[in-house]
């Protein structure tokens, strides 16, 4: 983990399902475990992460401590423009007003990036040292519960569609400090996580691509979840499929198929993403995920000299 | 041939496959389609983002907006009479929107200068909801041409179902742009108001974004009688008794919380539902499968090294059986009817012959009895 991990932020990406709230709780678990300050920061109004860790939903923008030193932030849209207002363009009218204004609402929906500006210039506050929000903590790293893939895109894209449509003014200034501060390598790392199936590797594999073409930011790690273990060997595959019809046999052929298609969208997943490595994290056969899977992933994902 | 989805989509003209992202929606929603081809319909699939070799398996071509025909020639082969027909296309968002814009301007100036519009451009692709908007406006289109028995609607991958119901009406209103309107050409006591925040904006984000802005919502007015019809119409198809929403979830217990909510909501709204569907289900061993016992049952035919991983094995399955089985209790308390359940795959479905292997699970085979009762 110390590779990834003295960068100031982390973007945990992928396809929806496929476990990036787990990971992000993972990653903050073992950071702190580490002693370091970590925040988990979720878009959209979503709480995944702190539900998670057996938290509740807080305010927005509120930076709650689930753990010591582990903190959570969701973000909402409208709390991150009354903010915006408040702190980056002061005097200019009540920002509680403005934010509430329908017509201003409407065009946040309207400019093109605005919305998603609004968030993505949260996180960059969040990663700032000082902060230029008062009276807040410094985190060692921040991690980013990331939208899926396609949002993710417009979400990093959002600083340079926002500057291409309004080239003047406060807001396109800092579109531009944003978008340099996200493609610093040394500031931001990308953490892909992928299930070995057709469509999550494919998914990951288009994110890498458009994350390289369009903003020059390489993957740092790629997990992969829910990876059965290698059980059954293709001698021990065509006993089975040979075998009595019994219940049991007919779970071992599924686990054996399933892991035979796994590995192959493993490979496949290690090809495309050379260089960065790719660590994996068990199946997990039991319902619900508990604090306890956080922590033992949060071991796993510490375990691997990346 | 009894068959488990036809009486619930029998006769209906529409079929909405909706739930929570990644339960395997546009898969089940290709196979719900397929089967109701094998028995005897004419069917319209309108999916959304389909994995790519789904969408070669159906011959689907992204430069096309328009449904083809897919050859089911496969079928035959399987020994699988199709006696209807199935039509498949895969969903251009921003083309449909461009359509819709092109149906509705008063006059092709006015199309071309909307269309040109850097705002519009945003408001066709990244605004929420575009992309349902336009789901709805495509099945709207291909339900008027009546050319099929019936439609089968993929729904964008959303984080909640529910977002399908409401985007359209929360672009229409957009479109509308009451708050943008008055801000843009205040009147009367709203000026100045208005003012204010105009001179706040201005000073944000500079005067170019806010003409850009007030050139569409211009341009835009001529058309609002346009886009008001048309969600009506849209709501009465909707709601429409011949129009079936179908819900599809996988065991996992956020998109069941999902299902459930969901089901509550159409209920709400007056719309008609026709059944849920679990996919990735694990079939429930209900005789006694501690692992000595299966170890011991499997001795001989498979050897002890064998029998022992075969034992380990299903014990874990069996945790995952019962995880799906208290799934699809709660779902069968929550829809007062019971599930259709899919069993889990052991492989990803992407060829037309395991789309038929999974109509086949929809339409005729009996449920599994996945319960823990």
């Amino acid at each position: 983990m110390t590779g990834a991990i003295t960068k100031r932020l982390l973007i945990v990406a992928g396809k929806g399902g496929v476990g990036r709230s787990t990971v992000a709780a993972s990653l903050a678990v073992g950071a702190t475990g580490r002693g370091l300050q970590a925040i988990v920061v979720e878009t959209a109004g979503r709480a995944d992460v702190a539900q998670m860790l057996g938290a509740r939903a807080a305010d927005p923008l509120a930076e709650v401590e689930l753990d010591p030193g582990l903190y959570h932030v969701t973000i909402d849209r409208r709390a991150a423009l009354e903010e915006y207002l408040r702190f980056e363009v002061p005097g200019l009218l009540p920002a509680a007003t403005l934010a509430r204004s329908a017509a201003f609402q409407a065009f946040v929906d309207a400019a093109p990036g605005m919305s998603d500006l609004l968030t993505i210039g949260k996180v960059w506050e969040l990663i700032q040292r000082p902060r230029h929000k008062p009276h807040t903590r410094q985190y060692d790293v921040v991690i980013l519960d990331a939208p899926a893939s396609g949002q993710l895109v417009g979400l990093l894209g959002a600083p340079r569609t926002f500057a291409a449509i309004a080239r003047v003014g406060p807001v396109a200034k800092q579109a531009g400090t944003i978008e340099r501060t996200l493609r610093d390598p040394r500031v931001v790392g990308v953490v892909a996580v992928a299930t070995p199936e057709q469509m999550a590797v494919s998914e990951t594999l288009a994110l890498q691509t458009s994350l390289t073409e369009r903003f020059g930011i390489e993957l740092d790690v790629v997990v992969a979840n829910r990876v059965l273990p290698s059980r059954f060997t293709s001698e021990d595959a065509l006993t089975l499929s040979r075998g009595p019809e019994d219940p049991a046999v007919r779970s071992a052929r599924w686990f054996a198929a399933r892991g035979k298609a796994q590995r192959a969208q493993l490979a496949r997943l290690r090809r495309g993403v050379t260089p960065a490595r790719v660590t994996t994290l068990p199946f997990r056969f039991e319902a619900g995920l508990e604090r306890a899977d956080v922590e033992r992933f949060a071991d796993l994902l510490g375990a691997g000299r990346w | 041939m009894v068959s488990r989805l036809t009486p619930a989509l029998s006769d209906r003209r529409v079929v909405i496959c909706a739930g929570a992202g990644g339960v395997g929606k546009t898969t089940v929603s290709a196979a719900v389609a397929l089967g109701l081809a094998v028995h005897g319909r004419r069917v319209a699939l309108v999916t959304i983002d389909p994995a790519r070799r789904l969408a070669e398996a159906l011959g689907l071509d992204a430069l096309d907006n328009h449904p083809q025909p897919v050859d089911l020639a496969r079928l035959r082969e399987s020994g699988i009479g199709a006696s209807g027909e199935l039509f498949a296309m895969m969903l251009d968002s921003k083309r449909t929107f461009d359509e819709l814009i092109e149906l509705l301007a008063p006059d092709p100036r006015t199309k071309e200068q909307i269309l040109a519009n850097p705002i519009y451009g945003h408001i066709s692709t990244a605004v929420a909801g575009s992309q349902e908007y336009t789901a709805i406006a495509k099945l709207f289109e291909i339900e008027h041409e009546q050319e099929y028995d019936v439609i089968v609607l993929d729904t964008p991958p959303s984080r909640h179902a529910i977002d399908f119901l409401e985007a359209p009406d929360r672009l229409t209103a957009f479109l509308e742009g009451r708050a943008l309107r008055a801000l843009l050409r205040p009147s009367g006591h709203a000026m100045r108001a208005a003012g204010m925040v105009f001179a706040a904006l201005r000073r944000i984000t500079g005067v170019e974004l806010l003409d850009d802005l007030t050139t569409l919502f211009r341009l835009l007015a001529g058309m609002l009688d346009g886009f008001r019809r048309r969600a009506d119409d849209v709501h009465a198809l909707l709601g429409d008794p011949d129009t079936a929403f179908l819900v599809i979830t996988s065991p996992e217990r956020s998109a069941v919380d999902e299902a459930v909510y969901f089901a509550d909501e159409l209920d709400r709204a007056g719309l008609h539902r026709g059944g849920v569907i679990v996919n990735r289900v694990h079939p429930l061993d209900r005789a006694p499968h501690d692992a000595a016992t299966v170890a011991a049952r499997l001795h001989d035919p498979l050897g002890p090294r064998l029998a022992d991983k075969v034992a380990e094995t299903h014990v874990e399955v069996q945790r995952l059986a019962r995880r799906d089985a208290r799934a699809v209790d709660r779902l069968r308390r929550a829809f007062g009817e019971d599930p259709i359940c899919v069993p889990d795959r052991d492989a990803d479905v992407h060829d037309i012959g395991s789309l038929i292997d999974l109509q086949h699970d929809l339409f005729t085979r009996r449920s599994n009895g996945s319960s823990i009762r």
